[in-house]
C-alpha cells in the first residue's frame, strides 16, 4: 500500500482522487466523476505504484502537463478485460430468445456500446452470420478509447487464448468450428473480414456522447458496473432513447435494472441471462 | 469500536471453514459480513442455500448498488470483484484476475478499508494461495482489526501464513474460536 496515505491521510485520498478527476475532465474533456469511487480509487493507486509518484497531486500535475502520460492513463481507467462468447450461456438465450425477433426485420441496426477490443463483436457476427442474419445488419460498435478500438479494427488476437475462446464458442452453441472465422497467422489469428464488413467501429463516449442512431438492439456487457447509480441511469436512458419500440437490451450477467429510474420501461426477455425489451408505452 | 463490517476471505477449505462459523453468528449479529470464497467459475447458489439452511443470518450473493446491510451474510458472485463504495453499497468488477483470482480477497479487503476503516473486521481463513495477505495488510494499516486462521488447524495454511507474515495481524486464532471472537469484538 502507498505510505503517504496511511491511517493519517486516508481521507485525503478521495479529497485528492475528486480533484485530479476535476482536473482531468477540464484538460481532456474525459468525465470519470461518476465512475465507481472504489474502481477509480484502485486504478489510481497501481498507477502511483507503477509511476512512483507519492501524491496524487503529483500525478494530477504530471497528467496536466504529459499528454502521453494521460493516454497511459486512460488505459488505466478504460475496461479492457474481454473474451469471445464470454458467459456462453448469454450467447445460447440470444440464439433462442432474441434471434427469432431479429429475423421479423428486414434491416437490422445493432449498437455494441463499450465494445472495447472487440472480441465481443466478433462474436456476435460470427452469431449473426450463422443464423443468416448478418448481411441484413448494421452494426456500430462503440469505445471511447480510440487505442482499443485501433485494435478491434485490426481483429487479431493472441493464440494462447484461442482454446478458451474454441470451448466458449462451442458452449454458446456455435454451429460450425470458430477455426473456420479466422487465420492463423504465427502467435496470432486474425478474423475475417467478411465478418468485420458489416461492422462500423466509432468512438463514442457513453458518459458525455448522447444518441447518434436509432438501433433495434443494444449490448453494452460488464460496463455499467463501473458506474455510480445516477450515471448508470442516466446511460439506461440514453439506451432507451436510442431503441425501437420493442427494441432489445443485453447487459452482463450480474448488472440490473431494477432499482433503476428505467425498471419499468424494459419487461424481462430471460431475467438471468439480462436479456430485456423496450416496452412500447 | 463500533465495528461496522467484517470480511473474510479463504480459498480451499473455505467451504467447511464457512459452515464452522456462520451458523455461530446470531441473527442479532450487529454488521454485515462480506465473504470472497475462491470456487472458480462455478455458482455458489446451492452453497448460499446450504448455508441458508444452517444460518439465523440471510446469506446471499451481493448484488450491484445494494447496500451492505447488518442480518446479511454477502458472498462474491463468482467471476467478479466485489467492492464497497463509500455508500457502503456493493459494486462488482470484471477486471482481470488478481492472485489469478476473480473475485480476489485483495480487492475486496483494499475497497472495504478504505471505506470502513478502523471500523472493519479483516478475516483470513484456510486457504492454498497468497490472496488476501497485501488486503489484509491495508485493512491494519487503516486502523481495523485483524484476524488470521492458525495455519496449524487451517486444511491449507498458505493462505493464512502468507497473511500472518505480511500482514502481522492482531489474532491468530483456531477455527472454532473465530466466531466467538467476532461476536465479543462486536458487542463491545
Amino acid at each position: 500500500m502507498n505510505s503517504y496515505y496511511d491511517d493519517q491521510n486516508s481521507r485525503l485520498l478521495d479529497i485528492e482522487i475528486g480533484l485530479l478527476l476535476e482536473g482531468v475532465y477540464q484538460k481532456y474533456g474525459y468525465d470519470f466523476r461518476e465512475y465507481s469511487k472504489a474502481h477509480v480509487r484502485r486504478r489510481v493507486l497501481s498507477r502511483l505504484k507503477i509511476s512512483g509518484i507519492e501524491t496524487v497531486i503529483g500525478l494530477l500535475d504530471r497528467l496536466l502537463r504529459d499528454a502521453d502520460f494521460f493516454r497511459g492513463f486512460l488505459n488505466d481507467l478504460s475496461i479492457n478485460v474481454t473474451e469471445m462468447f464470454r458467459d456462453p450461456e448469454f450467447y445460447r438465450s440470444f440464439r433462442e430468445n432474441v434471434i427469432p425477433k431479429l429475423r421479423t426485420y428486414t434491416f437490422i441496426k445493432i449498437w455494441h456500446a463499450g465494445c472495447s477490443t472487440g472480441e465481443e463483436v466478433y462474436s456476435l457476427a460470427i452469431l449473426l452470420q450463422e443464423e443468416g442474419l448478418l448481411d441484413r445488419c448494421q452494426v456500430y460498435a462503440t469505445d471511447f478509447n480510440g487505442k482499443v478500438l485501433d485494435i478491434a479494427r485490426e481483429a487479431v488476437y493472441q493464440k494462447s487464448e484461442i482454446e478458451q475462446y474454441e470451448q466458449n464458442y462451442r458452449q454458446a452453441g456455435g454451429t460450425r468450428k470458430l477455426s473456420d472465422y479466422y487465420q492463423s497467422l504465427y502467435g496470432s489469428v486474425m478474423f475475417k473480414k467478411e465478418l468485420s464488413a458489416r461492422i462500423v467501429f466509432a468512438d463514442h463516449n457513453l458518459v458525455t456522447d448522447s444518441v447518434f442512431a436509432e438501433v433495434n438492439l443494444i449490448l453494452c456487457r460488464n460496463v455499467l458496473i463501473y458506474f455510480e447509480k445516477d450515471l448508470q441511469n442516466k446511460v439506461l436512458g440514453l439506451f432507451h432513447e436510442s431503441l425501437t419500440p420493442a427494441g432489445v437490451l443485453c447487459l452482463g450477467s450480474k448488472e440490473s435494472i431494477r432499482f433503476s429510474k428505467y425498471e419499468d420501461r424494459f419487461t424481462a426477455i430471460d431475467e438471468k441471462q439480462r436479456i430485456f425489451k423496450k416496452r412500447l408505452i | 469500536m463500533n465495528y461496522q463490517a467484517v470480511v473474510i476471505g479463504t480459498s480451499f477449505g473455505g467451504l467447511d471453514a464457512l459452515r464452522t462459523i456462520l451458523p455461530q453468528l446470531g441473527e442479532s449479529f450487529p454488521v454485515p459480513v462480506i465473504v470472497v470464497l475462491h470456487i472458480g467459475d462455478r455458482n455458489i447458489d446451492s452453497f448460499i442455500s446450504h448455508l441458508n439452511g444452517s444460518c439465523s443470518l440471510t446469506v446471499k450473493e451481493a448484488e450491484m448498488n445494494e447496500p451492505a446491510r447488518p442480518g446479511f451474510v454477502y458472498f462474491a458472485p463468482p467471476n467478479y470483484h466485489l467492492l464497497i463504495e463509500n455508500n457502503f453499497c456493493f459494486s462488482l468488477s470484471a477486471d482481470e484476475k488478481l492472485n489469478f483470482s476473480r473475485p480476489s480477497i485483495d480487492v475486496l479487503f483494499e475497497s472495504a478499508a478504505w471505506v470502513y476503516k478502523q471500523a472493519l473486521i479483516g478475516v483470513i481463513l484456510t486457504g492454498a494461495n497468497s490472496d488476501g495477505a497485501d488486503g489484509l495488510k491495508v485493512v491494519k494499516q487503516l486502523g481495523g482489526t485483524t484476524l488470521v486462521q492458525n495455519p496449524c488447524t487451517a486444511l491449507a495454511p498458505v493462505m493464512p501464513r502468507f497473511a500472518l507474515t505480511l500482514a502481522r495481524p492482531d489474532f491468530r486464532i483456531n477455527l472454532e474460536r473465530v466466531a466467538p471472537k467476532l461476536i465479543e469484538l462486536t458487542s463491545q
